[in-house]
């Protein structure tokens, strides 16, 4: 049988060269640049199977899906870049319903003009994160804007896993009596990009504490604590999350200023913007609301983990029909800490 | 963080605590105002009116620029964004201040105004060096701590020859507002507001000194006593306050030693003197028209005056007539004494100026404070 | 009102320019408003400009007077 001549298509110029309409039209040029820059870091047997959908072995059990958008500014930034936020940011959301991540997809809307040795350090970071986690990215898709239309890039993860038997956590479970602990430093990630953008230097930076954290719920889960709420704090940061679960489950909650964990680079960066760090998005930690009697064997379990360390309990449920959070300060007195009012911006009142 | 921690320790709050509560005479009443928002976001914060005794009450002041900024002046930024197509900087406290045909700045930001939230009104300078093309403003509101980099940052660009930069000056002043507040009639009069006296500003007191608060002490008989921000000083301030009250005093004393001396920064003075003037009048929302109480752009730098350049006229605006911010930034009613408050008005949907801001009175309350009420009834 | 923290100058720059550190954070700061500013003094630092210095001497007396008030006040209701 004869080998059909294809015709010499010229590699991509990663170095120089730019995403431009073409590439999003489906055809040859769309082909390469999954061939030759994503593919290629991706690599895993359900995408070199290169069909339109992979084909997955069936689950014995129940199966939990999430997805996530991710559009942040800057793109690159201290401790990791869009790619491996969307990566860590999907399988989070899947950990923290209890269940195993197994697959991702992901979905890129290119800017025309986007530079491919960008592209490439995006995907080349997707890929590690995605490989260091374990979990594959199975299927994705490319589109390009025109020029204008779009940041650079914006990605969309969705994660498939698994939930064994028996694990049930939901934001509507935390019961008067449970503590509240946070597994680590509050405020690295807002404050890493906003320092970026209000030019604040650093003699130790702020790095993004984004991390994948399905190894350390699983730690968390085999210890045997009673967990009831596991959930991730992003955007609007351990307050938002708190008073989501409050309103979920119909309870209040007393935190403890003094308990939370907070750099000092990051107390103080916030200080100068006019910014509370109980506000700011956080992409490696999780809040557990555990039944009060386990709250030591959760801390241990949290501590025993990598990205555990400074990990702590930090509030108490309690009965309230308003469904407050409230804190007491280090000051020794009180206030509630409430749901955030739109973005948090620097202030100089 | 050196000389901030310190300040914020609970252990030496204990003490200040006990010391108030030991000073403040049994079966008498103390009411202070502290005038600064700085000082109301601090007391709800850290909760210091859980370490007060049952009998000293503080009143929240009209000190929060962003509050009594009048819906007319957004609008005029508004207005020059949308309509003359300038670069508008701005502090970020503006951004989602309602104003007229439900826009805010951040609205007028999505309907593709050049809007953009500076730190510093240096960034806005820098900006309009960068970009010659480009008219930029900058949209200068704050009492007088802010007024000074202002100041500056006009004279530069009037050394630097700059054609492309402007100041919409919404600049004023904290002792007309004080004398404001003791002239109403319900303090000076009939005294249903009772004010015992007042906690000064912070910082502003580092720039105009403690010299211009003599007059309260002397002409109405009311001690000031000028306290840093952190929540030590404030607690300190009160005990002052209350000794003051209780030994028949009215004097003007300065907690905040560490940053505020009697005659305050000259430099600073001079420069804000050299670039401003007084506005005969102003509107403060929630005050009303307020005499001497705001500053405007001097002749000789009208250059820079955004009012100048660019055809703006200023519309008054009325707040919704339930809104009882003026009774409130007066003293005379507490934010749950406004039929709007926490059902209409909330920190989303601020109809007055008290709910704008974080510091605004109603809006610290139902942040911060709202389980009290819960406790109350 | 008037977000301002006391800052301490690590680096003195041209133009009135400095370089002022807090809690381990860094932020370039205009000098245009004080005078005779060095490095190692502590300002207070609003909106990107030192307002004024801070009196070490004056900071540490108020600190006293907040810890002694305390303690006499404990004592007295021993």
């Amino acid at each position: 049988m004869t080998d059909v001549k294809r015709g010499y298509v010229r590699p991509l110029d990663i170095k120089q060269g730019r995403v431009d309409m073409s590439h999003g039209s489906g055809g040859r040029m769309t082909a390469q640049l999954i061939a030759e820059l994503f593919a290629v870091a991706f690599a895993n047997d359900y995408l070199g199977q290169g069909d339109d959908g992979a084909v997955l072995p069936a689950a014995a059990g129940r199966l939990v899906m999430s997805t996530d958008c991710h559009v942040v500014s800057p793109l690159f930034f201290p401790g990791g870049d869009i790619g491996c936020l969307a990566v860590h940011g999907t399988i989070n959301d899947v950990a923290m319903m209890g269940a195993t991540p197994l697959y991702l997809t992901a979905g890129f809307i290119l800017e025309e003009g986007f530079p491919f040795a960008d592209l490439k350090r995006i995907v080349d970071s997707m890929a590690r994160a995605a490989k260091e986690a374990g979990v594959p990215v199975v299927a994705g898709d490319t589109k390009v804007v025109e020029r204008g239309h779009g940041d650079g890039v914006f990605i969309t993860t969705t994660a498939l896993g698994f939930l064994p038997e028996g694990v049930s956590l939901s934001g509507s479970r935390a019961r008067p009596g449970d503590r509240i602990l946070v597994s680590g430093t509050l405020g690295d990630h807002g404050m890493a990009i906003m320092a970026q953008r209000e030019s604040l230097g650093f003699s130790s930076p702020i790095v993004s504490d984004t991390a994948a954290l399905h190894g350390m719920v699983a730690a968390l889960l085999a210890s045997g604590a009673d967990v009831h709420v596991l959930r991730d704090p992003t955007r609007g940061g351990l307050a938002t999350t708190l008073n989501e679960i409050a309103e979920q489950s119909g309870v209040g909650m007393m935190i403890q200023e003094p308990a939370l964990p907070i750099n000092r680079e990051v107390a103080a960066a916030c200080e100068l913007l006019g910014l509370d760090p109980l506000y700011v998005a956080n992409e490696g930690k999780l809040v557990a609301v555990v039944a009060g009697e386990d709250a030591e064997l959760a801390l241990a379990a949290l501590l025993a983990h990598p990205l555990g360390g400074r990990a702590a309990i930090v509030g108490t449920v309690h009965e309230d029909s308003h469904h407050f959070v409230q804190m007491t300060t280090g000051f020794g007195g009180r206030r509630i800490v409430d749901w955030l009012s739109g973005e948090q911006l620097p202030r100089i009142c | 963080m050196k000389y901030v921690d310190e300040f914020r320790d609970g252990g030496l709050a204990k003490g200040l605590a006990a010391a108030v509560s030991h000073a403040a005479v049994r079966g008498r009443d103390y009411s202070f105002m502290e005038f600064c928002g700085g000082h109301t976001h601090a007391i709800f914060r850290y909760g210091v009116a859980d370490l007060l005794p049952a009998n000293v009450h503080m009143i929240h002041g009209p000190g929060c620029p962003v509050c009594v900024l009048p819906i007319g002046r957004i609008d005029m930024a508004i207005e020059l964004a949308l309509e003359h197509g300038v670069t508008l900087c701005t502090y970020g406290d503006t951004l989602r201040i309602p104003a007229s045909n439900g826009l805010s700045l951040l609205k007028a930001k999505s309907q593709g105004g050049d809007i953009r939230i500076v730190y510093s009104c240096a960034d806005a300078l820098a900006l309009a060096q960068q970009h010659p093309e480009r008219q930029v403003v900058f949209f200068a509101i704050g009492f007088e701590t802010t007024t000074p980099p202002t100041a500056v940052v006009i004279r530069q660009a009037h050394d630097l020859g700059l054609e492309n930069f402007s100041v919409l000056c919404c600049h004023v002043l904290t002792p007309a507002a004080i004398v404001h507040i003791l002239e109403s009639p319900e303090v000076r009069d009939d005294g249903t507001v009772a004010l015992d006296g007042f906690i000064g500003p912070a910082h502003v007191s580092t720039v105009i000194g403690s010299r211009p608060y003599e007059f309260v002490a002397v002409k109405y008989r009311k001690p000031v006593v000028i306290a840093g921000f952190e929540p030590l000083d404030v607690m300190q301030a009160i005990l002052m306050l209350v000794k003051q009250v209780n030994e028949g005093r009215a004097e003007v004393e300065n907690e905040f030693s560490r940053a505020v001396t009697r005659e305050g920064n000259v430099k600073a003075q001079r420069l804000v003197a050299e670039v401003f003037e007084l506005r005969r009048e102003f509107e403060w929302r929630g005050l009303g028209i307020v005499a001497d109480s705001a500053l405007s752009i001097r002749e000789n730098f009208s250059r820079f005056d955004a009012e100048k350049r660019f055809p703006l006229s200023y519309r008054q605006v009325a707040d919704n007539r339930a809104c009882e911010c003026g009774a409130i930034l007066r003293g005379v009613k507490r934010p749950w004494q406004c039929k709007l408050f926490g059902t209409v008005c909330t920190p989303e949907n601020p109809m007055g100026s008290c709910m704008v801001s974080s510091e605004g009175a109603c809006a610290a309350h139902y942040s911060y404070g709202r389980y009290k009420e819960s406790e109350r009834v | 009102m008037c977000l301002a923290l006391p800052a301490r100058i690590i680096e003195i720059r041209g133009d009135d320019m400095a370089v002022i550190e807090l809690g381990g954070v860094r932020k370039e700061c205009s000098l245009a408003l004080i005078d005779d500013a060095v490095v190692g003094d502590y300002v207070i630092v609003h909106v990107g400009y030192a307002l004024t210095k801070l009196d070490p001497e004056e900071a540490e007396k108020t600190l006293q007077l907040f810890a002694e008030l305390g303690d006499a006040t404990l004592e007295a209701e021993r």
